[in-house]
């Protein structure tokens, strides 16, 4: 008991019970849920902070609790975009080849790479891509000409309909080869840090591959429960899943997820875009900062 | 230039309009729909996308379900947990002691008593596995259009996951 006085969440005989931590991270993984359906990151953009700073909770629990929330996320979102047609399946299972294999092969180089390369690397490249979404805020058209050979062997393009515009749009998928490059990497540092999956993933297909925006945003929603998934088993044996934290943040983020996929239909690519921009700014300048001053 | 019209993968923009297809890259495999076989094709497709979006919903209603039956019985078994103001820290089970199930034998054992946290950790099991699942179901859906190049792909993944567990020591 004097030990818990000492920390913040007792004060005056009175402490935050499981019922109030419960409720309360229920609701702020709500938040979680719609803003990681909303810009395809998945929810633990929101809840690693959050549990860490906010609540105190060990790291390595904070990350087990994310996996979770990245595939609550994508389920929850991609059950509603796939119906709507917004995700390309497609070039979304065919990029899986390049994540899967690079969630495995990240769980054999934790041991080689250390943490804070791979922070100061990844949040260099998490700034690069920040500064390139920027640039193509303006771009709307997508691409109608493929000379790509994979692309077009594998028919990996496609068309939706999009409700702000009202009008179906069809695209033509480009830079493979540097797509599936990406997609690598992603796969690889979401298995080393447990976090980053989708902020990769989004400018890889936004970017590299000319996808459109919110098609790139639904099509990393769809993927990055599968990228997660290839590292959850580890996660579950090395008892990083604590039941208390993980359930308010699935049932939460499950139902913010269901409400993120309603809006991203309605909003413009140009939105889309900038919201990714703010919290990809956020998330490099936190993983520089843990990178150079740990 | 293969235009997609032409095969069928745009269900919303008549194929009149389409300018023939060649078949640039699989060139001997493509040729080009007759309008009932597009017709027929973008049917399959639309099948397709709705299989995996209700797999993918009922793992999450399943889930979720079971996340909550479990969270009941934690407090329900637990009275120091329920009140609002108390002396009970939520810290005491979020610390890095905690004991809570996590290998199979222990989460039988926790199920077995009917444990609240055993089961939120099968419903986060059946969260975790929804995706593996959306996978298999990809499997049988490229077998199902006759698209064998996206169907070595897809076994593929399936393959990597279910290793993933089997590396994880599962």
């Amino acid at each position: 008991m004097r030990e818990l006085q000492r920390t913040t969440d007792c004060s005056y005989n009175t402490c935050v019970t499981p019922l109030d931590f419960v409720v309360s991270l229920a609701l702020i993984s709500v938040a979680a849920g719609v803003l990681g359906s909303l810009i395809g990151l998945g929810g633990g953009v929101v809840i690693v902070p959050v549990l860490t700073l906010l609540y105190h909770v060990d790291i390595r629990l904070a990350i087990g609790a994310s996996i979770v929330s990245v595939i609550a996320t994508s389920s929850g979102a991609a059950a509603a975009y796939v119906r709507e047609r917004m995700t390309n399946l497609r070039a979304g299972m065919f990029l899986e080849i390049a994540t899967t294999t690079g969630a495995v092969s990240g769980a054999y180089l934790t041991t080689i790479l250390p943490a804070r390369f791979l922070f100061v690397f990844f949040g260099l490249v998490l700034g690069y891509s920040s500064f390139a979404t920027f640039r193509r805020r303006h771009v709307a058209e997508p691409l109608s000409v493929s000379n790509d050979r994979i692309a077009n062997y594998f028919d990996l393009h496609g068309s939706y309909y999009d409700p702000a515009e009202d009008r179906e749009i069809s695209y033509k998928v480009v830079g493979t080869k540097l797509g599936l490059g990406l997609m690598y990497v992603a796969g690889l540092v979401s298995a080393l840090l447990g976090i980053g999956s989708g902020a990769l993933k989004v400018p890889a297909m936004d970017s590299a591959m000319h996808l459109p925006m919110k098609v790139s945003s639904a099509t990393s929603n769809f993927m990055i429960g599968v990228t997660a998934a290839a590292s959850a088993g580890v996660y579950f044996i090395r008892g990083q899943i604590d039941p208390i934290i993980a359930a308010p943040v699935a049932a939460g983020v499950l139902l913010g997820a269901t409400f993120g996929a309603r809006v991203l239909g309605r909003v413009t690519s140009k939105t889309v875009r900038l919201v990714f921009v703010i919290v990809l700014v956020v998330i490099s300048l936190e993983m520089l900062q843990k990178g150079i001053f740990p | 230039m293969t235009d997609m019209h032409a095969e069928g993968r745009s269900s919303r923009q008549p194929p009149s309009d389409a300018p023939p297809s060649e078949g640039l890259a699989r060139s001997g495999q493509r040729r080009q729909l007759t309008p009932e076989e597009a017709a027929q094709m973008e049917e399959k497709i639309r099948k397709v996308e709705l299989a995996i979006s209700l797999v993918l919903r009922i793992g999450v209603v399943v889930s979720v379900a079971v996340i909550s039956v479990g969270l009941g019985l934690m407090f329900a078994h637990h009275g120091s947990y329920v009140p609002i103001r108390g002396h009970f820290s939520y810290r005491k089970l979020t610390s890095r002691s905690t004991p809570f199930p996590h290998t199979f034998s222990a989460l039988g054992r926790a199920l077995a008593r009917g444990e609240g946290r055993g089961i939120v950790v099968l419903g986060v099991l059946i969260l975790i596995l929804t995706p593996v699942l959306r996978v298999a179901v990809g499997v049988l859906s490229f077998i199902y259009e006759k698209d064998p190049p996206m169907t070595i792909v897809t076994l593929y993944v399936l393959a990597v996951l279910i290793g993933s567990f089997f590396l994880a020591g599962v």
